[in-house]
């Protein structure tokens, strides 16, 4: 009898394990999950270090809060980095709210850098310095703006794909930014750095990085009143939640997509144009470094909370600042920065999973298992 | 469920065995060569270094580029010359020339580091601002051209005291490799393998700027002083570091340019692989190739780091001032020769290295001497350089001394940037 009920088990083959969504988690369980990962991957890290090195755990993990904080320029690298990337999902996460995949940031942050580049180089000898920065400041926006309203226009008034046109928007920017490295080195090095472009930095309060910082604090609080508290905010969600629904309450749904779209790109050129007036006063094809992309990341793990994404921002910048320092100190190649990078990211993308849904290991066949071993 | 479980350790094993395994490739090189031609130089280490010392590097890419291994091994044996630890010797690689550099410099300034190196061109303007960010560190910057200039005290600001330039008289070497690739062609043309006319370099170089001008021109000096017949080809891949381009820029000149020896100024090991591969001799650059090619290298001149490693160490420990150009030749064990590949190089090779080695030291062979070389036909007996670097491109400087071009004289970089005849540059 128990073996017919076994042989007809193995046919209907129930899964190992099997996955629910979860209604709602309490927050504090959520962030306990998160916590966890955190632990996890800086546990896995650890070992993988330990493997590779031979040095113990402990030093792994003080390299990686030095690699962070461990000097007074580390503390405000850390901090600008954080308020690099944190603006840049601030962009995003306007479009994002509606519903509008805008994965074009890299491209947006671009063409306001090389708007930036542009003017510094060709009218920095010509007019004085505050309206020089006036100046770079107004065509970064504009630039950007543009660099955003062409996808949501072709979006808006011919249904075209908003992914593809926005991460095609990118390589322009790329390919204009390297046109214009050709056109302005004379050297043939195609390099524009600091030497070249020396009219029209940002003024310098406190510390180099501090004005740059101090903008973006200010643009979180300032998003976080527009998405919550302004009928433009209200709008966008609506149209994110349903198009029909905007439409039908009376919502220009196509001005709403273009008016966000030109703020998101007007906020990843304000980026850029910080990056190269106020830090860089450079310019190269990776000026963005996938802040771009990174910040899809960012807005996504803080569910577009724009609070939460100073945490998470923070928490990519940290931990990309500390695997740079481990594969520094214990003499490894660059790449293995890249690879606890990746190691730490899987495991805090990978937590949503559980935050979201539930494991339910199948005990009832184990019982069986038991009961067979059992008679056996 | 035992059976998924297996599977699953199964699976996890294998990716830690993927991890753990590392590339273990043998030394298969068994091709035969000689001593150093030119012999090594004892360093001045007889100084006290204080145990805070920190000397930091800033390095475009990793070892697996020949020109920054070529630092890197550098600093290394800088390291264990003067007895430094591990954690006083901090270097940072694949630092772009961008604002990356910045970043690391100003890292490298902020872990208290008294002397931070840079090694790429492009890294020199991201540079500056941080030498003027820590006026009471030392920036010492290989192959940039700005410290002469930015040091000038003008009405409107004081000189830039701590940022360096550093080279090294390098065309000595090239000539030197030169020679060899010359007396390689005589062997190959007395063999009745090739005419005197098909005598046809073929060189691999990055960009077409004074550095890599400089480098060529010297090295077909040196190859046209023993093979009077010899002609050259030069392509351009656009980059410091592009393996695919580099191949295929070799490959370009042997099949299409009927080149019958390759030579090369880029970082990867696309033109040497491409020579052993098609068997046509390869004369290197940074450091030996012999182990990847020991059918086809002959020798490979490099610039050596570690004598001036060892100076700006001295200077700044003893409280010296760093020259604000600083270029090392043979005496100062700046310019070195890799062991020649006797299976590959012609015979008397060796003797006939050391035979100009001597010549050099002594001052009576002039690499740039200018009744050496022609432009149109003509005997260059004036030429204007831009060696100031006002970033207004304009020569200023003239070049011709005592019927020489000065190479590296009046400021470290080369600047010879002559097109002189028997040269074709094809893209």
């Amino acid at each position: 009898m128990k073996n017919d009920v076994k042989v007809k088990e193995k046919k209907t083959h129930e899964p190992l394990i099997h996955i629910t969504k979860r209604a709602a988690l309490p927050l504090s369980q959520a962030i306990l999950i998160r916590v966890v990962a955190i632990l996890a991957s800086l546990l896995f890290c650890g070992v993988i270090t330990i493997f590779v090195t031979g040095d113990n755990p402990f030093s792994v993990y003080a390299t990686i809060f030095d690699g962070a904080f461990g000097t007074s320029v580390r503390i405000w690298r850390t901090l600008l980095e954080t308020a690099m990337l944190l603006a840049v999902a601030l962009a995003l996460t306007t479009a994002f709210k509606m519903r509008f995949w805008n994965i074009g940031g890299e491209g947006q942050i671009l063409i306001g850098a090389l708007a930036t580049a542009v003017c510094m180089f060709y009218i920095g000898n010509s007019v004085p310095r505050w309206a020089l920065i006036l100046i770079m400041l107004v065509t970064a926006l504009i630039a950007g703006a543009v660099w955003g309203l062409l996808p949501a226009f072709f979006k808006a008034h011919f249904g075209t794909n908003e992914t593809l046109f926005t991460l095609m928007m990118n390589y322009v920017s790329i390919q204009l930014v390297r046109f214009f490295l050709n056109v302005a080195d004379k050297s043939g090095q195609s390099t524009i750095g600091p030497t070249e472009l020396t009219h029209g930095w940002l003024p310098e309060i406190i510390h180099p990085y501090f004005l740059s910082i101090l903008v973006v604090a200010v643009l979180t609080v300032v998003i976080y009143i527009y998405l919550k508290y302004t009928k433009h905010g209200y709008e966008i969600s609506v149209v994110g939640e349903s198009e029909n629904t905007a439409r039908y309450i009376g919502i220009n749904v196509k001005k709403v997509m273009l008016r966000t779209m030109a703020i998101s790109g007007a906020i990843c050129a304000l980026v850029g144009f910080l990056l190269v007036g106020g830090t860089h006063h450079g310019i190269t094809t990776s000026t963005a470094d996938s802040r771009g992309f990174t910040a899809i990341m960012v807005s996504w793990l803080a569910h577009f909370n724009p609070f939460m994404m100073v945490l998470t921002s923070a928490l990519i910048i940290f931990m990309a600042h500390g695997a740079e320092e481990v594969s520094s100190v214990f003499g490894l190649n660059a790449s293995f920065a890249d690879i606890l990078t990746g190691i730490i990211l899987f495991f805090i993308i990978g937590c949503e999973f559980f935050v979201n849904y539930q494991l339910h290991v199948n005990r009832k066949k184990k019982n069986l298992a038991d009961e067979a071993k059992e008679v056996a | 469920m035992f059976k998924k479980l297996t599977a699953l350790l199964l699976a996890a094993l294998m990716c830690l065995g993927a991890v753990a395994m590392t590339a273990c490739s043998g030394d298969g090189s068994e091709a035969e060569t000689s001593e150093l031609p030119i012999s090594e130089v004892a360093l001045d280490t007889d100084f006290e270094i204080p145990e805070t010392f920190k000397i930091g590097f800033i390095c475009l890419h990793d070892e697996n580029s020949t020109y920054d291994k070529n630092f890197i091994d550098a600093a290394k044996r800088m390291q264990t010359a003067l007895g430094l630890k591990d954690e006083q010797v901090i270097i940072k690689t694949n630092v772009e020339e961008g604002p990356a550099c910045t970043d690391a410099a100003r890292d490298l300034a902020g872990q208290g580091c008294a002397i931070v190196f840079a090694n790429s061109f492009g890294h020199e303007g991201y540079l500056i601002p941080v030498a003027k960010e820590f006026p009471n560190v030392e920036f010492c910057h290989a192959t940039g051209t700005k410290a002469h200039t930015e040091a000038l005290d003008t009405d409107e600001k004081e000189g830039l005291k701590n940022f360096h330039n550093a080279f090294a008289d390098i065309y000595q070497g090239r000539f030197l490799a030169g020679v060899a690739a010359g007396m390689k062609l005589n062997e190959m043309i007395k063999d009745g393998k090739i005419t005197a006319e098909q005598a046809v370099i073929g060189y691999v170089g990055a960009f077409p700027y004074a550095e890599v001008v400089s480098g060529y021109t010297s090295f077909f000096l040196g190859a046209r002083s023993v093979c009077p017949s010899v002609t050259m080809k030069v392509r351009y891949t656009k980059s410091w570091y592009n393996e695919a381009e580099e191949k295929s820029a070799a490959e370009a000149l042997i099949t299409k340019d009927k080149c019958v020896l390759i030579s090369q100024h880029a970082d990867s090991m696309g033109a040497p692989n491409a020579c052993e591969v098609a068997g046509v001799p390869n004369v290197s650059y940074n450091g030996s190739t012999v182990a990847a090619c020991p059918e086809t290298f002959i020798v490979s001149s490099a610039i050596n780091w570690t004598p001036y490693y060892v100076y700006i160490v001295k200077q700044v420990v003893t409280g010296k001032e760093i020259a604000v150009d600083w270029c090392g030749g043979i005496k100062e064990g700046s310019v070195v020769l890799s062991a020649i590949n006797l299976d590959v190089a012609a015979e008397g090779t060796f003797e006939k290295i050391q035979e100009l080695v001597t010549k050099i030291q002594a001052g009576e062979l002039d690499v740039f001497d200018i009744d050496t070389f022609t432009v149109n036909g003509k005997k260059v007996e004036s030429y204007l350089t831009d060696v100031d670097d006002f970033g207004d491109f304009a020569p200023e400087t003239e070049a011709i001394k005592d019927g020489a071009f000065a190479e590296s004289s009046d400021r470290s970089a080369p600047y010879f940037d002559i097109r002189i005849d028997g040269i074709t540059e094809l893209s």
